[in-house]
């Protein structure tokens, strides 16, 4: 491989996994934000304000790091990947471009109310902002989306006379049937991030005995989200991805499941090692005709392997490829039976004592940063060795004036760079927790309002 | 339709120096007229809660450069790798010094964040003006419309271009003393007392200095590139910009004199636009020209999208542009005033 090429690449490669750790949550808590905005003004409790406040405070620290991590992807695009660029910008320029001029515009300006407005704000405005920075967040991931489903199923565009694609359908390129499924399947992704982590923080509390009124709200929040999200992400959304990666990407899906010769009933492989120079995978445990069936609907459908294409048309890197999907499935399949406890525990009200369970709640909180993390390098090891399917070739789309070495030399200062960011971002997200939520305002107080009486109760 | 897309990527980007540019002054300016935590506090204070979305402009004319002109921006951003990592860096460090400041008690700390927040506002005033700078001087592009240019050669303008040369580093140093002298202004209407004096007099030593910087690049600018005048020729209503920069000047001048703070920050967005304008002017229909012969130049004709997009995109864009300035609007008229640290609220500076 060209070493300019591998350095383009793990550029891209470090800056977006990173940066997407921020973004996951963000868009995650953004609706549990506002569920618990809702549940304030509703119940007319303000235990579910002050849970609200504290969310947002993580919320804040997280939204700022994902946008200055945010801006060095879009540069990317033009700095380390002008080929790239010149090729599809005419289309997808499109919908970075609305991302800036709808969502980030919208976020910033409704994130920066939220965050400094409650006194200014009577309640309902207060629950509009929090609507706002939601749809926000979602119309930004929404363009996102978009834009990456565009480079996996390429719609819409047509050959310019200087080879460059030009888009021709705006509607094509907003509604591809990929960036719909890919969307879903990503959402309900970041709020089980969401869910677990205000689970995991509410479990923290519960079993330290502190905040122990707030951290009830959290864990039963968190682990309905949880529940439910775990759920909607295996059926229909995780159902819908792989049906249309079997039908638009065969080769894809032969690598991921390690698909080595096309055959009709092929078993799904739940763990084993893959080997490409033998195609063959060791201590593999399997289930016969599975994959078929998850594929086609029937058990003995046909399904593509790797022996279809020649090998320069492979995914460049199989077994990566392999593990970050088997990761992503496994840990998905986690996530649903952890939930299904905890939603069975909560349902019988016994989920606040049993603290073996809040313990795995606790420990739960990395896992859906590394599930989303591999799904998403499913989705781009998978597309290679296209950088657009089927239209630009990865090896193609880079900066040829941008010599390996200028790569390096900013490749190391994104480094020295996040190093510093995770650890003040470590360190800001301790405190909070460690400060916790504020205190119940004070019943004797007659300022405070009807409602608030209840929440001295703790038990 | 690709020429009125040229204005709105100017006018974007006119709308990010503008109000990203009073932050970056008010943190060149921060170490030095704001001398107590407190009134450091009051600096961050007229900046939080408005920083983040001024940022956003910076955002979405590259994401419309991005759309409107891919080939302008494929060429420009990677020619310009090093001093855009750079600008990434600083813009992340910047972020960090306002953001993380009030999370961090000690006075050690809180130091440590506003010489970062100071000096990256500096470097980054500095960066973007030398970038304006290359622009207008040309840079040496190739018949594949790449280029690439190293940080500095000889500091010399000729064919061995480097980012930074003579010519570039006055265009720099106009930039810094330009969003200084509007920071200043910005901060003189949100603040009162020491701070606001200080903010006043920081102005009143400026003054001067962008005057004479103001006359030094025009007369450089023509030495340098001496074919900008073509365009003021072709269309003699483009003198009108020097008349709206020295305006702009001698009205800032007399409505600080007069005590007029808001006025004089007025002034200070016409003189800034006016140069803006004078620079897209002088360059039309050149978005970045080439150091090595005007054919391998990049004009708006040769990086324009297909003519589907750029009317398609028309649409939305005025939609989200309506929806943003109504945002704007409620945001500056919701924190519309003085500053004042008492005002408390849970995620203060």
């Amino acid at each position: 491989m060209d070493s300019a090429l591998l350095v383009h690449r793990l550029h891209f490669a470090f800056t977006v996994t990173y940066h997407y750790l921020f973004p996951q949550l963000t868009m995650g808590l953004a609706p549990l934000i506002l569920i618990l905005k809702t549940l304030a003004i509703r119940k007319n409790d303000e235990r579910y304000d002050r849970a609200a406040r504290f969310w947002a405070k993580i919320f804040g620290i997280n939204f700022v790091i994902g946008v200055v991590t945010g801006i060095p992807m879009e540069f990317q695009f033009g700095t380390n990947w002008s080929h790239f660029s010149r090729f599809a910008g005419g289309v997808i320029g499109q919908t970075l471009a609305m991302e800036g001029c709808f969502a980030f515009f919208l976020e910033s300006t409704f994130l920066g109310l939220f965050l400094y407005g409650e006194k200014r704000l009577s309640k309902t405005m207060h629950w509009f902002a929090a609507l706002m920075v939601f749809l926000g967040s979602w119309l930004s991931g929404y363009f996102i989306v978009a834009t990456n489903a565009w480079m996996q199923n390429p719609v819409g565009y047509e050959r310019g006379a200087d080879g460059s694609l030009q888009l021709t359908s705006f509607w094509q390129l907003v509604l591809n049937p990929w960036a719909w499924l890919q969307y879903a399947h990503n959402m309900s992704g970041s709020v089980i991030t969401g869910g677990f982590v205000m689970a995991a923080v509410g479990a923290f509390y519960l079993l330290s005995r502190r905040h122990v009124e707030q951290g009830q709200i959290f864990v039963r929040v968190g682990v309905i989200a949880g529940l439910i999200f775990s759920v909607l992400q295996l059926f229909p959304t995780g159902d819908w991805a792989g049906r249309m990666v079997a039908e638009r990407q065969p080769v894809t899906l032969a690598a991921m499941e390690a698909v080595w010769e096309t055959s009709p009933g092929a078993p799904l492989v739940i763990l084993g090692q893959p080997d490409v120079a033998q195609q063959k995978i060791d201590n593999a445990i399997v289930i016969p005709k599975m994959l078929s069936f998850l594929t086609w609907r029937r058990w003995n459908a046909e399904v593509k392997g790797l022996n279809q294409v020649p090998k320069e048309d492979w995914p460049d890197n199989v077994p990566l490829l392999y593990y970050a999907y088997h990761i992503m499935v496994g840990l998905g399949t986690i996530f649903i039976a952890v939930s299904v406890v905890a939603g069975f525990l909560l349902w019988r009200d016994k989920l606040y004592q049993a603290r073996w369970m809040l313990w795995i709640l606790l420990l739960m909180f990395p896992f859906p940063y590394i599930a989303n993390t591999a799904g998403w390098m499913t989705a781009e090891i998978g597309r290679q060795p296209w950088l657009v399917y089927g239209l630009l070739r990865t090896a193609d789309g880079y900066s040829k004036m941008v010599s390996a070495g200028n790569g390096w030399f900013s490749l190391l200062g994104f480094m020295g760079m996040y190093t510093v960011l995770s650890l003040l971002f470590v360190f800001l997200v301790r405190r909070e927790i460690e400060r916790g939520p504020d205190p119940a305002p004070d019943p004797m107080q007659p300022k405070i309002k009807a409602g608030s009486v209840a929440s001295v109760e703790v038990r | 339709m690709a020429t009125i897309w040229f204005m709105i990527v100017a006018v974007m980007v006119a709308m990010y120096v503008l109000l990203d540019g009073f932050d970056l002054g008010a943190g060149a300016l921060h170490l030095i007229i704001a001398r107590t935590d407190e009134e450091r506090r009051t600096v961050l204070r007229a900046i939080g809660p408005v920083w983040d979305g001024n940022e956003v402009w910076l955002l979405a004319a590259g994401g419309t450069l991005y759309f409107a002109f891919p080939l302008l921006y494929a060429s420009s951003f990677s020619g310009f790798y090093l001093p855009l990592m750079m600008v990434l860096w600083l813009l992340m460090l910047r972020g960090i010094g306002i953001e993380f400041r009030s999370h961090i008690g000690d006075p050690m700390s809180k130091l440590f964040f506003d010489v970062i927040f100071s000096v990256a506002s500096i470097l980054l005033a500095i960066f973007f003006g030398a970038a304006l700078g290359n622009v207008v001087r040309g840079v040496p592009l190739g018949p594949d419309h790449y280029f690439f240019e190293p940080l500095w050669t000889n500091w010399r303008v000729g064919e061995q271009n480097g980012i930074l040369d003579w010519y570039t580093v006055i265009c720099g140093v106009v930039a810094l003393v330009t969003l200084t002298l509007h920071g200043a202004l910005y901060l003189a209407t949100k603040t009162e007392g020491d701070l606001n004096l200080r903010a006043r007099k920081a102005a009143s030593v400026l003054w001067p200095v962008e005057m004479l910087l103001t006359i030094v690049s025009f007369v450089a600018t023509v030495l340098v590139v001496p074919h900008v005048l073509e365009n003021y020729s072709k269309w003699p209503i483009g003198y009108l910009v020097p008349v709206v920069v020295f305006a702009s000047l001698g009205y800032m001048s007399y409505a600080h004199n007069k005590g007029n703070d808001k006025g004089a920050f007025l002034a200070s967005c016409g003189y800034i636009v006016g140069m803006l304008v004078g620079a897209a002017f002088a360059l039309y229909p050149n978005v970045l020209p080439a150091s090595t012969g005007p054919e391998y130049s990049l004009t708006i004709f040769n990086t324009a999208a297909g003519s589907h997009g750029l009317r398609v995109g028309f649409v939305w864009w005025t939609l989200g542009m309506l929806l943003a300035t109504g945002y704007f609007v409620f945001i500056y008229r919701m924190f519309r005033g003085k500053v004042r640290l008492e005002e408390g609220s849970g995620h203060g500076y």
